[in-house]
């Protein structure tokens, strides 16, 4: 007997929910990975830009905005991700072990 | 089973309530602060509904399942509660906010970080490791890979994570308590360690799981409060608030800028990747991701996680602000010096007396100890399991242990873990131990998530890199706490540290990683051959869920 993760592995709908979960899934990694480099870097290298006013006047500074701002975009980002997997992506894998098993 | 508990329960009460009164005859002699009756009534309340509640709980803990997952039918939501409840820890919220009461915007550094954590370990491991695990972490780190030792370092890595955090959570229950309660350090210690004993060992993951919840809830709900009241002294405008912060704090505008423990460039990369990935190699909070039933059910909790997460440290940021006026500049709060009095972790504490008065004060002490007492548990639970589950089931009886045998393992070795706490607890009462939090992060991210990482994604990893990397993640991390800057000029008293920075999880990071790699692709035994062919099955079920511990019908 073929063990069934042979099977699944020799499905075609599998390979297309495992590249396209991954790629979804590495390009939001590398966005916020990015967002959050860049956040470090500028309190490491551009600490005056970290420390100047929000809006130019605002006794807030933009590092601290910014801070709060990645804080609620993490929040959105989970959103985005959970949203599509648990939906499209889901609906993927279970079409993919019902071939695996046929 | 359950005449035991109430027994116990009982005597808890009864012993709380006389250690209270014992202390306030102890603080009337040594006089550093009078006894709070209504944070005592508070925190009594607290103690009673969550032994309710283990009580409950305690009837519905049958199997080995129920014991370390709840039996896997905690709802999304609920989880979310959880790991927020897990990760805002005292640390975290007097922590944070005291961070920027001192130093004004560092604190936003940290908070970012371990807000970041949380998308990547959804987007990485979270379903990976719903999909593959069954009770523990070790589980998936160890799932191709030949038992004995990848579960024993996974053991070792996940106790030693567990018992720097527990004795660093001691420590500051002991401390916060003397000066909350106006009770002594030894009971405040003893305390802790007992009523954790006796939620995880009658409650287990069920009961430890609602104590989260409830502390989760009423810390977000009071923290909500605590800003809201600071923000009305300034007509509700933030621009406000932060004028009046730059004015009231004896640094200015310098408060806006990071200081020199984030400047430096290796430092900074160093601390980032710690609050980054520590998070991710944390037994506590990988273990929830158990206690759902699916994937489905886990990608949610992480939704949830990340949401309170990211406000509950919003709202820790700004208390740190307004307390810079309100605490900052009000002669009550401060000492000769004009130093905080008790240290300055308790900027929030005085914060919340000064905008809501006693009662406000009385229930966020409660809410910082409940805190403590609940991260505390969750920790115990974790590091019981690695004994039980890990060592004992599968390393020493080789998987044949039947599920009574496990649990009264469990049970016995959260005891001990109790005693171990309790002991450290107070023999670290005088020692700085600032550096425990640091190492228990480092350790987490520098030894349990290279090597969850790399099993998960890298077909070639074998049992020989991901043993001796992972050692090497272990030792490197200690290695540079014990010769760098904390331990040794702080603790050892040397004059120069031979590692110069605080922050080493650069290094011990890369040394694990680059360990696994090399001991993996030069690998040539049976045992890395079977390693490779156990991928594809692994890859399998990690992808879709097939074959994966289902939940347990309630």
């Amino acid at each position: 007997m073929v063990p069934v993760h042979e099977k699944i592995l020799a499905n075609q709908r599998f390979h297309e929910l495992v590249a396209r979960r991954n790629r979804f899934s590495v390009t939001l990694s590398l966005i916020v990975l990015a967002v959050y480099i860049g956040f470090v870097s500028v309190a490491v290298f551009n600490p005056a830009l970290f420390s100047a006013p929000f809006l130019g006047t605002s006794a807030w500074c933009v590092g601290l905005i910014a801070g709060f701002c990645i804080q609620a975009f993490a929040f959105v980002m989970t959103g985005i991700y959970t949203l599509r997997a648990n939906g499209q992506f889901d609906r993927l894998a279970r079409e993919a072990i019902r071939g695996g098993q046929a | 089973m359950t005449r035991i508990f109430f027994m116990a329960s009982a005597a808890m009460v009864v012993l709380t309530g006389w250690a209270m009164a014992a202390g306030g005859a102890i603080e009337g002699e040594v006089a550093k602060r009078s006894v709070n009756y209504i944070a005592i009534g508070m925190f009594l309340f607290f103690v009673a509904a969550t032994l309710v509640l283990t009580a409950w709980a305690a009837r519905r803990t049958r199997s080995a399942s129920d014991f370390y997952t709840a039996g896997g039918g905690i709802t999304g939501f609920q989880n979310g509660l959880a790991i927020a409840g897990d990760y805002m820890s005292a640390a975290a919220f007097l922590g944070v906010s005291g961070m920027v009461f001192g130093k004004g915007v560092d604190g936003i550094f940290y908070t970012v970080g371990w807000t970041v954590g949380w998308p990547l370990i959804l987007f990485m491991i979270a379903e990976r490791l719903r999909n593959l695990g069954k009770f523990t972490f070790a589980d998936v780190a160890s799932f191709r890979f030949e038992q004995t030792r990848i579960r024993t370092l996974s053991a070792f890595g996940a106790l030693t994570v567990v018992v720097f955090y527990l004795i660093a959570q001691m420590v500051g229950a002991g401390k916060l308590i003397q000066l909350l309660f106006g009770l002594e350090y030894s009971y405040a210690v003893i305390l802790v360690g007992v009523l954790m004993m006796l939620y995880v060992t009658f409650g287990g993951m069920l009961a430890t799981t609602w104590v989260q919840i409830v502390k989760a809830v009423l810390l977000l709900g009071g923290c909500t409060v605590l800003v809201i009241l600071g923000l009305a002294q300034f007509g509700f405008s933030p621009e406000a608030m932060m004028r009046a912060a730059l004015d009231n704090h004896a640094a200015h505008e310098e408060i806006l800028k990071p200081s020199s423990s984030i400047s430096d460039p290796i430092a900074a990369v160093s601390l980032a990747l710690a609050l980054m990935c520590g998070p991710a190699g944390l037994p506590h909070i990988l273990m929830r991701f158990f206690t759902v039933p699916d994937a489905k059910a886990a990608r949610k909790s992480v939704f949830d996680a990340t949401g309170f997460i990211g406000y509950f440290f919003i709202l820790a940021v700004t208390i740190g602000f307004l307390a810079i006026t309100l605490v900052g500049t009000n002669p009550a709060y401060l000492d000769g010096a004009g130093k905080l009095i008790g240290g300055g972790n308790m900027a929030a504490i005085h914060l919340s007396g000064e905008v809501g008065g006693d009662v406000f004060l009385g229930f966020i002490s409660a809410v910082a100890f409940a805190t403590i007492l609940a991260v505390v548990s969750g920790l115990a639970l974790s590091g019981a399991s690695a004994v039980s589950h890990d060592l004992y089931a599968r390393v020493i009886r080789n998987g044949k242990a039947s599920d009574k045998q496990e649990m009264r393992v469990s049970r016995i070795a959260t005891l001990m873990l109790g005693v171990i706490a309790i002991v450290l607890g107070l023999a670290f009462e005088n020692q700085n131990i600032a550096f425990m939090v640091g190492l228990a992060f480092g350790l987490a991210a520098s030894v349990n998530f290279p090597v969850l990482f790399l099993s998960l994604f890298w077909k070639g990893m074998t049992t020989r890199g991901a043993f001796i990397g992972g050692l090497i993640g272990l030792v490197s991390a200690v290695a540079c706490v014990v010769l760098g800057p904390t331990v040794w000029v702080s603790v050892l008293g040397f004059a120069a540290p031979i590692f110069p920075w605080d922050q080493y999880a650069l290094f011990s990071m890369s040394a694990a990683f680059f360990g696994i790699w090399f001991f993996s692709v030069t690998d040539r035994s049976a045992r890395a051959a079977l390693d490779k062919a156990g991928y594809p099955a692994q890859f399998v079920r990690s992808e879709t869920g097939l074959g994966a511990a289902g939940a347990l019908a309630h």
